[in-house]
């Protein structure tokens, strides 16, 4: 039985049984390969996408648990179209071997919807966990600073 | 762009002081010209070729400013690509990086070693990502790629354009303000031998090197579109799992995947000998299918548990050591009038855990295999997934995306070889093999255990006396028989750096390596022995610090001012960042500690602080010497980086082993520091050293010993085992 998903504001049509988790759908089915396999017992982070806004770890939630709306790193900006979040990245030049940096910018954009000003400790309990293994948490927390005080700015 | 089989280019540049030229392997397409094995032309503009294993290290980005900064291109006008596999981009540092002692007292001798050490990785053709090498091999023979590109593209235009002609953002132009682009000379230009006196240019001239260049992955990783291994489609491609024996290096008796054929979404299950391979429409259903395999194990070829490690490795003490590498005055009597104190430090095994699991993608068609695959040595690669797919090395094509980690990981062909072997069961179709979590974490080459038994003298408030005997398995003889064939005999250099190359000024100093036989697969972990000889070193040094009622930092600079002036001036640059006095207020350490490893010397202080939670690690400072900065915010990060892989370690990391088998399975039982975690760091970087050391490396050393430094700080007692976890309680 097909399960219709609204995954960047495009419906799709998927044919795979439900118990898929979402992040293998994305990957696997339709190509979307910016969400990261990492762990898939969420501990990493690195499968983070937003539904309804809300920072989900999909390699967590079964395709047929999946309600509202999905967006990916694809959704949230393009190398030509870039969020002020992703924006904020590149300026501080945060990635380093960049495979949880999608994971990463997802769950901070969920956390500036909800704080547009958030304080350090603020910082440490959203992203606490998004792993890192190449340690870039200190350009991570100037990035998601510098842009809070963008957004809110604007 | 690039073609698929390394065929001669019609211009073979002399590039570097190679006796023999080497061939380029570039063979672009329709329209696109290549000058030398490091750059392409087309239309488009410049297409540097970077051939190192971009994993995080940001070396394409530095790669490609070496050959910009000579060839006159604008920055935001390279594109970078890892190119080819070849022998032209074998890493002539890979060898030499090991022979070094003490920066500035290399003699004549030493240099025409090192020269000569360049002969090996040529011949062997070792492209290789590793040793924090890549730019010091690449410092020379890519700027002069660059500046002979450069000069050829310029004797090009001397026909339209006349004398006097200088170069700029990607043109030639005379002096009138005529200008022909490098795409519209690069013909002409690849027909001409390039001068053999091209000089390159000074660093006051320099526009990208010593700068913090924006990185040229960095928007791609912003958005989710960087390619890694992982991410790898083609057309009708399939996806698969393994289930490899968890006794490693064992066999299977037998399986029974009755119950997995017939699960959602499985095509295949294929026996491959010491494990199987289930092939499905979708990696989880894949995941699920293989886990439903049901396997009996052949048993391990190592002691099964731990314990029975750590007995084997501790036996070898017993035996005559590999290697005295340093024998400074005499230990075999104290001193008289000295105290001696003796202590043992035993340190885990470790997984690499790199972010992204172990994955290959692979399309045999008999004739031909493609393979893509993250990974730090690509001719390795070709030779390993050739003999598993029965052809020959020119018949495999290996293309190298980005590496979501590899910190040594990635230089194994572990899995390219199960990816050819899954390929070849399925000709003419693209499969792509991912491994779960759980089976990366256990198929891994692990940072071998180790264990050290020091002992050390004090006379009049100075260490004396310095006495170590290292034990582990050797990660060179073991990696060395996997590539190669056969283990070379004689010292284990490698094995003892961190321990036998530091500048201190001991009058009895000795280090003894001793090799343990224990067939636990190990390989390559960030710093590999200075990743335990470090902890070794400055632990003990510590330890004697005390018992001379020194203080730890000023004890350090009075036994290494003398051997090491830059290394000297780092103890001091952390003294001074961190406002050491020597003091802390209750409830707060600190420690330091310090490590020459891959040709820079790197200073740490770390300071610890209690909690309501537990331990917090609030700060650390690290000052670097790195002879010659090309990137100084990307050699901060990198320090940063090195800093943090350590200090994961260092708490958490432990591989233990039960029934043979890891007991670790995910990052729940392996875990690293976070954000919450982690301290605020900063960084100095310093380049008072004659010669330009590694970066990628430097930083992980010092970081296990100084937080075990500090905490002895904190609470009195001495860490002489990892991880911390065990021991402390830090904060979550």
């Amino acid at each position: 039985m097909a399960t219709t998903l609204t995954i960047n504001g495009t419906q799709h049509q998927i044919d795979l049984p439900g118990e898929v988790p979402l992040l293998w759908v994305l990957r696997d089915e339709l190509g979307l390969t910016g969400t990261k396999y990492g762990c898939g017992v969420s501990a990493c982070g690195a499968c983070t996408v937003h539904i309804n806004g809300e920072a989900v770890r999909s390699c967590q939630m079964p395709l047929s648990d999946v309600e509202g709306e999905i967006v990916t790193i694809e959704g949230l900006g393009g190398p030509d179209n870039m969020s002020v979040l992703q924006k904020a990245w590149v300026a501080h030049q945060v990635a380093q071997c960049g495979y949880c940096q999608s994971g990463q910018i997802m769950q901070a954009a969920a956390l500036l919807t909800e704080n547009p000003a958030p304080n350090d400790a603020d910082i440490d309990e959203a992203m606490n966990g998004n792993l890192c293994r190449c340690g870039t948490y200190g350009r991570i927390r100037a990035a998601i600073k510098s842009a809070a005080a963008e957004l809110r700015g604007a | 762009m690039i073609g698929t089989a390394a065929v001669a280019g019609g211009v073979a540049f002399g590039v570097y002081q190679a006796k023999k030229p080497l061939q380029n392997p570039l063979n672009p397409a329709e329209g696109a010209i290549t000058l030398n094995p490091y750059l392409i032309l087309d239309q488009n503009g410049v297409t540097i070729i970077a051939p190192r294993a971009e994993m995080g290290q940001g070396v394409q980005s530095t790669l490609a400013a070496l050959v910009a900064e000579e060839l006159d291109v604008a920055w935001e006008d390279v594109r970078v690509l890892h190119g080819p596999g070849a022998q032209a981009y074998y890493n002539g540092a890979l060898i030499a990086g090991h022979a070094e002692y003490e920066d500035g007292k290399r003699t004549a001798w030493q240099e025409f070693i090192r020269e000569a050490m360049d002969v090996l990785p040529k011949t062997l053709s070792l492209q290789v990502t590793g040793g924090s090498t890549a730019t010091i091999d690449a410092y020379e023979k890519m700027r002069m790629a660059g500046a002979t590109a450069r000069e050829v593209l310029k004797l090009a235009a001397v026909g339209q354009l006349g004398e006097d002609l200088a170069t700029g953002n990607g043109y030639v132009r005379a002096p009138d303000g005529r200008k022909l682009s490098y795409y519209q000379l690069a013909q002409p230009a690849a027909a001409i031998i390039p001068p053999k006196d091209v000089a390159l240019r000074p660093a006051s001239d320099w526009k990208y090197l010593g700068r913090d260049m924006p990185r040229l992955d960095m928007v791609a990783k912003s958005t989710g579109t960087a390619e890694y291994g992982a991410d790898v489609r083609l057309e009708g491609m399939r996806f698969a799992t393994v289930r490899i024996n968890p006794r490693l290096g064992s066999g299977m008796v037998s399986f029974d995947a009755r119950a997995a054929e017939n699960m959602a979404g499985v095509e295949r299950i294929i026996d491959l000998g010491n494990g199987i391979a289930v092939v499905a429409n979708n990696t989880w259903l894949a995941f699920q299918a293989a886990d439903a395999v049901e396997i009996e194990w052949e048993n391990a070829p190592y002691p099964a548990t731990t314990e029975g490690l750590f007995s084997a490795i501790n036996t070898s003490f017993n035996d005559r050591p590999n290697s005295t590498l340093r024998d400074d005055g005499d230990v075999s009597a104290l001193p008289s009038g000295a105290s001696e104190i003796s202590a043992e430090y035993r340190v885990p095994y470790l997984a690499h855990a790199t972010m992204e699991p172990m994955n290959a993608t692979a399309l045999f068609t008999g004739e031909a295999l493609q393979l893509w695959c993250g990974n730090q040595a690509p001719l390795v690669l070709q030779g390993f997934a050739a003999d598993a797919a029965g052809l020959k090395a020119a018949q495999v094509t290996i293309h190298t995306p980005f590496l979501g980690g590899g910190f040594g990981r990635r230089a194994e062909p572990d899995v390219a070889v199960l990816a050819a072997k899954v390929a070849r069961a399925m000709p003419n179709i693209p499969v792509k093999v991912t491994w779960s979590r759980e089976e990366d974490m256990r198929h891994d080459f692990y940072r071998p255990a180790a264990i050290a038994r020091m002992k050390g003298a004090i006379k009049e408030g100075k260490a004396v006396m310095f006495d170590a005997k290292i034990a582990a398995p050797s990660v060179t003889r073991q990696s060395m028989k996997r590539v190669v064939g056969f283990a070379p005999g004689g010292a284990d250099v490698a094995h003892m750096e961190g321990a036998v190359n530091q500048p201190y000024a001991i009058p009895n100093y000795r280090v003894a390596g001793h090799l343990a036989d224990v067939d636990v697969p190990i390989g390559f972990w960030r710093s590999v022995g200075n990743s335990f000889n470090g902890f070794f070193h400055e632990s003990f040094i510590d330890e004697l610090a005390h018992a001379a009622a020194a203080d730890p930092l000023q004890f350090r600079i009075d036994l290494i001012a003398p051997n090491s002036s830059p290394s000297a001036n780092l103890l001091e640059a952390v003294r001074n960042m961190s406002g050491w006095s020597g003091k802390t207020v209750d409830g707060v350490g600190r420690g330091v500690a310090f490590t020459w490893s891959f040709g820079t010397p790197v200073a740490q202080v770390i300071e610890v602080a209690n909690s309501e939670d537990g331990i917090r690690i609030k700060n650390a400072w690290i000052a670097c010497d790195v002879g010659t900065a090309l990137d100084p915010r990307n050699i901060r990060a990198q320090m940063q980086s090195g800093m943090i892989y350590g200090l994961s370690a260092a708490v958490h990391g432990e591989i233990s082993f039960v029934d043979g088998e890891v007991q670790q399975e995910n990052f729940p039982d392996y875990d690293a520091l976070r954000m919450g975690t982690s301290p605020d760091i900063e960084v100095q970087v310093f380049e008072n050293n004659l010669h330009m050391g590694g970066v990628g490396e430097p930083g992980t050393p010092p970081s296990m010993p100084a937080l075990a430094n500090a905490l002895f700080d904190l609470t009195g007692i001495r860490a002489r085992e990892l991880p911390l976890g065990k021991q402390f309680k830090f904060a979550t």
